[in-house]
């Protein structure tokens, strides 16, 4: 049976229509309000900013004719909001659960080759090795990866139902932990939506100290793939010396503000606190780590037998990067270069010098890994003119109060996997509803698409290389 | 592949000495609120903490440890009630019962600790000179797992301590446990949990494994992981710093000398 809903068919028409025109899909979100029908909301990151569009289903409508069959990319978000409201995409491709744990038929293993030798290896959820829990199922006849399937609702935590009722300094925090490893990009993407919401200006010199903490939380990140990477190849010296450099970064981190991962820093309308190192010792302490980490970088780089682990390994065409919005360095080393720093500039980036980075259009692990590198000498430029802003910097008002307000907005900002987007409703100052949409979940879908050729042994490989967190996943 | 040689030898030594000698991260580690001594007001503690970790019994504050995520708040507000504790290790930066996380202690606690701790050496013995570590996410936000991480790395190294990993829950002596007890996880953690040989050790590692969190009204989690698996060492911290992990792994096994510093 098909059905027919004009306003959710010409939502659909129109975001295809803007994205055909070079704006890219940045996500689909449904929301219930109390007593109303479901809304359906899809995000388009244009020139600037992000826009989203709306389309109520009628009242009581169980289906609505699905997203996913005119664009790829909805194929998690028709799922999630599947998952979240029971309603059916009528015609998506496959329905099965992804963030929340279903009947048991969907723990039953699923086949999607057919063919002579062919079987399944069920890997997770629980995993070798210190690692999120995420449950992978290759199907492959003994090397080659002919279909990967995965399952993320494991770890779901139901952290977006957790928001309601919230009030925003409450929120923030909550926002820290929706991927604990990206902190400071998910506590500014929340904070920038609520700070639209209430009209608050952030003073210059806090938006210098979220950039400074946003900057550092990329390069642990960073570092933090390359020593899974140099692991993944088992070069035990090369591990340990970038796992000594990310050690170095978080502690850091914790000299500036009391937590390796920048927590507490960021709050709607500034930064809780100066750091607690003077601009000149900042400067000092990036120097060094620089210094430390661009050699070692250029010699890992110089690895022949390092190198031909991932060249090649796991690649994704500058085509489909583009047709998914591949966010982050996924993107970035398929070609597909939008960068919320530079496209949709917030906080200090409005006055700092950003250098583009080279472009790339490999789109494979190693290029996924020079993507990095080269963010990662971008970040320690940052990291060097905000030392030198703060210090030359005589107000050093670093908050604001934000006054309840109520009302919907958008707040984005680049995290190390890519961009971050939270979706909040205020009434009166306290959250109603937000929705949080981390480049991890948007990007990892695309994980099924890159096998094509790769065998068992490159699968840590393109993993790490991806630099995903399943917390961001399944929230 | 020679150019890593000379590389490796760069930095010389850097992995800590601790727990042999004093190491000043660890000791200037700023770990969950802790009360001040001094009478409990009448009021306005209310809404205070988001995770609801302040009470007040009697005339005294008290602060449940195991449900602080060190966001810090109370230590601002009312520095005349509140601050943060300090050091990473030593036998009082982990419980080996969840009451004692709630400080100040009561007398009759104590009592009880000592008695836990008898009995945890009781069946740890056996374990004493090799300890293999499985690790399970049971929802955490993913920075435990960082941390967990760490102590493979050349800073931390717990090799040296005669610890180690392993992929199989029939190697291991000890659990750790991360994450606030999604539902989807319950059943993978038993059946870990199962398939380890006895005497077996389960660590909760970090607030959310503890108390579930700022997560543990979700509907989502069983708030903290006791529910699906028996803990004997709570770890609190939003994560616990690696320093904090390697005490609460030697508490486990009765490998920590007594003494040691702490302010709780």
């Amino acid at each position: 049976m098909t059905i027919t809903q004009p306003a959710v068919t010409a939502l659909w028409d129109e975001l295809l229509a803007r994205t055909a025109a070079g704006d890219r899909f940045a996500g689909l979100v449904a929301a219930k309000p109390e007593g109303g029908a479901l809304v359906l909301s899809a995000h388009v990151a244009t020139a600037g900013g992000i826009d989203t569009l709306e389309a109520p289903l009628p009242p009581g409508a169980a289906s609505y004719p699905a997203l996913t069959p005119r664009l790829g990319a909805a194929f998690w978000y028709e799922r999630e909001i599947h998952d979240r409201f029971g309603v059916v995409p009528e015609g998506h491709p496959r329905l099965a659960p992804l963030i929340r744990p279903g009947s048991a038929e969907d723990y039953a293993l699923p086949r999607h080759v057919a063919g002579y030798g062919i079987f399944t290896i069920p890997h997770g959820p629980v995993r070798s090795g210190v690692m999120e829990s995420i449950e992978y199922l290759v199907e492959t006849p003994g090397e080659a990866i002919p279909h990967l399937n995965m399952r993320v609702f494991y770890k779901h935590r139901g952290v977006e139902n957790r928001f309601a009722g919230m009030a925003p300094a409450d929120g923030v925090l909550l926002a820290e932990r929706g991927e604990g490893i990206a902190s400071v990009a998910h506590a500014l993407a929340f904070s920038h939506a609520v700070e639209r919401i209430t009209g608050c200006q952030v003073p210059p010199a806090a938006a210098l100290v979220r950039v400074l903490h946003a900057e550092l939380e990329r390069i642990a990140n960073h570092l933090d793939v390359a020593v899974r990477l140099a692991d993944a190849a088992g070069l035990a010296v090369a591990t340990a010396r970038l796992a000594l450099h990310k050690e170095r970064v978080l502690r850091l981190v914790s000299r500036l503000c009391g937590s390796r991962f920048g927590r507490g820093v960021v709050v709607p309308g500034g930064v809780s606190a100066p750091p607690r190192l003077p601009p000149a010792e900042i400067l000092t302490e990036v120097g060094k780590l620089r210094r430390a980490v661009t050699p070692e970088a250029a010699a890992l780089m110089a690895t022949s037998s390092f190198l031909d682990r991932l060249r090649g390994t796991g690649p994704l065409t500058p085509q489909r990067a583009r047709q998914h919005g591949a966010l982050g360095p996924v993107g970035k080393a398929a070609g597909y270069a939008d960068d919320d720093r530079l496209a949709r500039p917030y906080d200090g980036y409005l006055s700092l010098a950003l250098p583009p980075v080279r472009s790339h259009a490999a789109g494979d692990a190693l290029a996924r890994l020079r993507v990095r590198w080269d963010e990662v000498d971008q970040s320690f430029g940052l990291l060097r003119q905000v030392a030198e802003d703060l210090a030359e910097r005589s107000s050093h008002l670093l908050h604001l109060t934000c006054e309840p307000a109520s009302g919907r907005a958008l707040g984005w900002a680049e995290a190390p996997q890519g961009e971050v987007i939270y979706d909040v409703v205020l009434d009166a100052g306290r959250i109603v509803r937000c929705h949080p949409r981390s480049a991890s979940f948007h990007n990892l879908v695309l994980m099924h698409e890159v096998f094509t050729g790769d065998i068992l042994t490159d699968f840590p490989f393109i993993e790490a290389s991806f630099g995903l967190s399943v917390a961001g996943v399944a929230l | 592949m020679s150019i890593w040689v000379l590389r490796g030898l760069r930095d010389g030594v850097v992995t800590t000495r601790w727990p042999a000698r004093s190491d000043p991260y660890a000791d200037g580690w700023r770990g969950p609120a802790r009360p001040l001594a001094v009478a409990a007001p009448a009021d306005g503690l209310d809404g205070l903490c988001p995770t609801g970790a302040i009470s007040v019994a009697g005339t005294s504050v008290r602060v449940d440890q195991g449900k602080c995520i060190l966001c810090g708040r109370c230590v601002a507000e009312r520095p005349d009630l509140f601050a943060w504790s300090q050091g990473a290790t030593g036998p009082a930066a982990a419980a080996v019962r969840r009451d004692q996380l709630v400080v100040p202690e009561l007398p009759e606690t104590d009592e009880a600790v000592e008695a836990a701790r008898a009995r945890l050496r009781e069946r740890t013995t056996a374990l004493r000179r090799s300890v293999h570590i499985r690790h399970v996410d049971a929802g955490s936000d993913g920075s435990e797992e960082w941390e967990i991480q760490a102590l493979l790395g050349p800073v931390y190294d717990i090799h040296r301590l005669g610890v180690f990993f392993t992929a199989s829950p029939r190697h291991a002596d000890v659990l750790l446990v991360t994450g606030a007890g999604a539902l989807g996880m319950t059943g993978p953690l038993r059946t870990t949990y199962d398939g380890m040989p006895d005497p077996k050790v389960v660590i909760a590692v970090g607030a959310d494994a503890v108390s579930g969190g700022l997560l543990s009204q979700s509907e989502a989690v069983t708030g903290g992981i006791a529910a699906t698996v028996p803990v004997d060492v709570w770890l609190p911290g939003s994560p616990p710093s690696p320093f904090g992990i390697i005490n609460a792994l030697l508490i486990a096994v009765g490998k920590l000398a007594s003494g040691g510093k702490g302010t709780r």
